[in-house]
């Protein structure tokens, strides 16, 4: 499945020559170097200072088109990508799967070049199945694109919002030990995390039951071996012990439709063992950050009094979320202009 | 390519002490006074500049960081290493203040109309100077700076390198051009040498 790809590929174009070609997509952060990452980051901080300005309006972006493609449900990555393209002042128009011709059964690939042949700049997709973005981006000459979740594959702003937040609060991600507990298996955002936070130098410990890993992960060699980040990601489904002296522990969303397909014995086991309550935090390192990508269940993978504590980050996520997705719009529309 | 030295460490500081002599006089004081230095080299010399004040006339003159790229209108024709925003800074606002606008070289004007329409976005200022510490000319907007450290007449071909110690490990202003005097073979080797 897509996960063995995602977790397996070399990095691709990370490290490549000393004149790396103008990023053009945003798919996954497989294909992103250190220093890619770092300079995100950092134009993304520039970007909160204008987040923060009384007039929330800068020209950059004036006269280019943003549409979010979106085939799936979603309100903080949709609402905050198009909150990014207008204070950059980028025209953005929103598209859902419902009320558009998908719904007549136009294929991605032609809704794809029709909205291409409008003079669009960017698309911003977000499809229910692994690979559409990279299948919009194959074919596609003309536009950048930016996956805003796939399937079970990748969700890499998030990921990025996701460094950004801790790197805000810690200083920096080198040697931080990074917790993340719940339905890995199925998280698109768990994936892209992984990543992102190997790449900083982060260690990844994952914990969730057993049935909820990446069976690849489970493995201690084959072809997890031959990832490069092997030595950053562990798994240890004992939550307990896992998140002893962590810095960020990461609660993921658990769908309940799970324990319907037999990954789980019960709801109210999993909540024993695996919510993210204030007595697990004890064992973790004072201070510790506390993470949620959303939409949140409260009170099955996170206790309602953490999520609203004083450790949780998960409202700078969504604020830094937004600075995040300006950075990356402004990069692929002004970077890659030549073509454009 | 060769190079020509154009000031050296010593012009540097005294070009920069002049203008900060001259910001006191065309001011009449420090009052109300904000420099605000544009990334990068500009900061740089906006805090040497603020630094003069300070000695000359025990002020404490505010210094603010810009980054002018979300507002240019040439982006298209720049290297994408160069869509990197650095942090904009401006605790203090500018709502009727007399801002002194700090870059190392004027040249289109370009970079300056930015600045402009970047500082209208946090308030009204009474009054914009623009501080230079070399113009070499070539203008493509009507812009014209108010304090000069030295200006330069150059050709278009020519390049001007401002190096600073801050970012570079020394002060000088460098012209950087083709050897027209020598026939292209030596300015090949010149090249590879």
């Amino acid at each position: 499945m897509s996960l063995s790809r995602t977790i397996d590929t070399p990095e691709i174009g990370g490290a490549q020559g000393p004149e790396p070609a103008p990023r053009k997509h945003v798919l996954d952060l497989d294909d992103f170097s250190q220093e890619e990452i770092s300079a995100v980051l950092e134009s993304a901080r520039s970007m909160k200072e204008v987040l923060g300005r009384d007039i929330k309006k800068v020209p950059a972006l004036r006269g280019k088109v943003v549409v979010t493609l979106f085939y799936e449900a979603s309100t903080r990555t949709r609402i905050s990508f198009e909150e990014a393209g207008k204070v950059l002042s980028a025209d953005v128009i929103n598209m859902s799967a419902s009320g558009s011709s998908a719904e007549k059964g136009e294929s991605l690939l032609n809704t794809g070049l029709t909205i291409q042949a409008m003079g669009v700049d960017t698309i911003v997709i977000r499809h229910p199945h692994s690979g559409a973005p990279h299948l919009l981006a194959q074919h596609l000459n003309k536009v950048s694109i930016i996956n805003a979740g796939d399937g079970l594959h990748a969700h890499p702003t998030q990921a990025l919002l996701d460094l950004y937040t801790v790197q805000d609060k810690l200083g920096s991600l080198e040697g931080l030990k990074i917790v993340i507990v719940g339905d890995v298996l199925h998280s698109r955002v768990a994936r892209s995390d992984i990543w992102g936070f190997a790449k900083m130098g982060a260690k990844v410990v994952l914990s969730g039951p057993a049935t909820l890993m990446p069976p690849d992960l489970m493995r201690t060699s084959g072809n997890l071996a031959r990832s490069p980040f092997a030595s950053l990601v562990e798994v240890d489904t004992d939550l307990d012990r896992a998140i002893e002296g962590a810095d960020v522990v990461m609660a993921l969303r658990l769908q309940q439709e799970r324990q319907h397909a037999g990954y789980l014995p019960s709801l109210r086991e999993y909540i024993r063992r695996w919510q993210v309550t204030g007595d697990r935090l004890e064992k973790a390192k004072p201070g510790v950050m506390v993470m949620h990508p959303g939409p949140m269940n409260e009170g099955i993978e996170i206790s309602n009094s953490i999520a609203h504590g004083g450790n949780s980050v998960i409202e700078d996520q969504v604020t830094n979320g937004v600075a995040v997705r300006m950075a990356l719009l402004y990069q692929l529309t002004i970077g890659s202009g030549q073509e454009l | 390519m060769q190079e020509r030295q154009i000031m050296n460490q010593e012009d540097v500081r005294r070009a920069l002490a002049r203008v900060a002599h001259e910001i006191l006089e065309r001011n009449r004081g420090a009052e109300d006074l904000i420099i605000v230095g544009i990334h990068t080299r500009g900061v740089h010399l906006a805090r040497r500049i603020a630094a003069n004040l300070a000695e000359f006339e025990d002020v404490d003159v505010p210094v603010a960081t810009l980054d002018v790229s979300l507002y240019r209108d040439d982006n298209r024709v720049r290297d994408q290493s160069q869509t990197k925003i650095q942090p904009t800074d401006i605790p203090m606002g500018i709502q009727g203040k007399r801002v002194v606008l700090v870059d190392d070289v004027l040249y289109t004007g370009r970079t300056i109309r930015a600045a402009m329409d970047a500082l209208v976005d946090f308030g009204r200022p009474e009054q914009i100077q623009l501080a230079i510490l070399l113009d070499r000319g070539h203008r493509e907007l009507p812009i014209r700076a108010d304090y000069v450290g030295q200006n330069l007449p150059t050709a278009l071909e020519e390049r001007v390198k401002v190096r600073l110690m801050e970012t570079d490990g020394a002060d000088e202003v460098a012209l950087i051009f083709e050897d027209l005097i020598d026939g292209p073979q030596e300015s090949t080797e010149d090249q590879q040498a």
